[in-house]
């Protein structure tokens, strides 16, 4: 419960310090979002005086955070609507890609590691060799090649979200590398286990090679798994910027790659708060997950 | 290794390697294809050479070859593309190998930056211990637990959109070496607070060595390792993170030649199908990210794939 509560409040930090850190960014950049279209400098003034801008920068930010305390995250000044609803929309749309991407990353890379680890035949090492291949194509280059090939065949939509077979080529491309990643992790892990003399103890008791492997060795090799989610969970969401411009997804990172570009302070700061938001339950997720395999990590939270 | 030291090559030479101006374009050549070298002219054997293209419809921008003339060098008015046109009947071979000057600069340069701003910091941190030690860690923390490519969005938003090439490039090198020096930090407070104690480090001191002479002489050489393999790691991530930046328009802009700007023609659907040489600057990219993978792989048989994450 300790373990819970540290981590959740170190959860909450991190959102504040993300959100904060992104307004007082958006707002130290030059120019803002009134001075981008041609104005009389009357209606200039104007218009700065009705968004707030005319006002110092420290004010601005602590009117906007006491504005965001009370759960209000103001308008955004390009789409002139509350920024809450079109975050909402926008990032629960990178939670599907994001989910999606993570299901099929760890479908396909614990067998893939169990395979390239226990195994030494021509299939465990083309599948090794494969791995090595696949965590050399970064999301942003899986995205174009695979945009290439669905353009080519006709056989996927390449663009846009409007049913689930436009998943496919983001999911993929965001989801190879991290198998791949998983791939290494599991393949070292798990032959450490079998390494183990517990694993020869089970062996010598008569039990089957394949039993060995995924009731006794498999087990004991998750730990350094669960332990790296909370860091995929960041290169999900790096990952996840890059594939959403490539093939058009109404996501989290256009919106804030729009935002940024037209000084929407509002809008950025929207974005940065949700995105700190699912970072921060994405590493509580795997802390938690980490401290019900191992009771050690709990130990450790509580100190 | 090799590969990497023929890369080496290949950005350093550019200029008298490129068969063309990067910037030069070609009137009436746009999206024009590869143009095959070939040996055998209608039975006789020849130094190599292509058949000129001669445009067959240039509105759907299809080409054919004319087999009675023949280009057999960089030097003349008709242009031999290698590696195709793009958009605006500029050499893709020649732009993919001066873009690599800007991508595998940033990328070299931030590394270089990143190692020295984490090696100080985690130096400083592990040999000073206390408060100091607390608050770099804790910043550290921080910035890894973030996904890389929005803090450098962040931090590029912060600087003017419009810059030139030189400033860009500065900017860059900049942003990605914050971004990056956190897991270096990490690392070398966490050799160094061992190796502190170790009894080398203690008869140096006994012998009179001020603190800095003891980290840079005598500790930081036991961290090496660890930079070898930081560094493989980073100069792929920074590659991409270049790419993605001038890919959606943050990064260099026109008429500078990085390869994240010559994707920027190849991502809509239409062109990759039509003209697919255009993407050779993304194999370009993935042939680098390779080419380090494997000499990590090499050097030390991805021991520690902890440190095997992906930065973007």
């Amino acid at each position: 419960m300790r373990f819970l509560l540290t981590r959740a409040i170190g959860a909450i930090a991190l959102v504040f310090a993300v959100t904060s850190g992104a307004v007082l960014l958006a707002q130290l950049a030059p120019g803002d979002y009134a001075g981008r279209f041609d104005r009389t400098p009357a209606e200039l003034a104007a218009d700065r005086h009705r968004l707030g801008l005319d006002r110092p920068m420290w004010e601005q930010y602590t009117g906007w955070l006491t504005r965001t305390l009370t759960l209000d995250l103001g308008e955004s000044f390009a789409y002139q609507v509350p920024v809450i609803g079109l975050v909402r929309e926008r990032a629960a749309n990178t939670a599907r890609l994001a989910i999606a991407a993570l299901a099929v990353a760890t479908l396909l890379g614990i067998p893939w590691g169990v395979i390239t680890g226990t195994r030494d035949g021509i299939v465990a090492r083309v599948l090794r060799a494969l791995s090595l291949f696949v965590i050399s194509v970064p999301p942003l280059i899986g995205a174009i090649l695979l945009l290439m090939f669905a353009a080519a065949t006709g056989w996927l939509p390449v663009s846009g979200m409007d049913g689930p077979r436009n998943f496919v080529v983001p999911t993929l491309a965001l989801a190879l590398p991290i198998a791949a990643m998983l791939e290494r992790l599991q393949s070292q892990s798990i032959g450490d286990a079998l390494r183990r003399p517990s694993t020869a103890a089970a062996r010598a008791r008569g039990v089957s090679r394949t039993r060995v492997i995924w009731r006794h060795a498999w087990r004991q090799s998750l730990a350094p798994i669960l332990g790296i989610y909370g860091v995929v969970v960041g290169s999900l969401f790096s990952g996840s910027f890059a594939v959403e411009y490539v093939t058009s997804w109404p996501g989290l990172g256009n919106l804030m790659r729009m935002a940024l570009m037209a000084r929407d302070t509002n809008l950025v700061a929207g974005c940065a708060a949700a995105g700190a938001a699912f970072l921060a339950a994405g590493i509580l997720g795997a802390d938690v997950a980490q401290a019900l395999t191992d009771p050690r990590v709990r130990g450790e939270g509580a100190r | 290794m090799k590969l990497l030291l023929a890369f080496a090559m290949v950005v350093v030479l550019a200029p008298l390697l490129a068969p063309y101006d990067p910037g030069r374009s070609f009137d009436g050549y746009p999206f024009a294809p590869p143009m095959r070298p070939r040996l055998l002219d209608g039975g006789t054997v020849r130094a190599p050479f292509a058949y000129a293209l001669v445009p067959v419809d240039l509105i759907e921008r299809r080409y054919g070859a004319d087999r009675t003339r023949r280009v057999d060098s960089f030097s003349g008015e008709t242009p031999w593309f290698l590696l195709g046109s793009d958009p605006l009947g500029r050499d893709v071979l020649s732009r993919v190998m001066m873009g690599a000057r800007l991508s595998l600069g940033i990328a070299l340069l931030a590394t270089l930056a990143a190692l020295a701003i984490g090696g100080t910091l985690g130096a400083l941190a592990a040999y000073s211990g206390g408060w100091i030690d607390t608050v770099v860690m804790r910043i550290a923390d921080f910035v890894i637990v973030l996904p890389a490519i929005y803090l450098v969005l962040a931090l590029r938003g912060a600087l003017p959109v419009a810059l030139t090439t030189t400033q860009v490039f500065v900017a860059l090198v900049g942003v990605l070496s914050l971004v990056g020096w956190p897991t270096v930090a990490r690392g070398v407070r966490g050799i160094l607070v061992v190796e502190r104690e170790a009894e080398y480090a203690e008869a140096a001191r006994a012998m009179g060595a001020g603190a800095a002479r003891v980290i840079v002489r005598h500790l930081l050489p036991a961290a090496s390792g660890f930079f070898v393999v930081q560094a493989t790691l980073l100069v792929p991530a920074f590659v991409t993170a270049e790419a993605t930046l001038s890919l959606v328009g943050l990064g260099f802009t026109p008429p500078a030649a990085s390869w994240g700007m010559m994707l920027q023609d190849a991502s809509s659907p239409g062109t990759l199908v039509a003209a697919p040489w255009l993407l050779a600057p993304a194999f370009a990219v993935m042939v680098t990210v390779l080419a380090v993978h494997l000499a990590a792989h090499a050097r030390t048989k991805l021991r520690s794939p902890v440190f095997r994450t992906q930065l973007f």
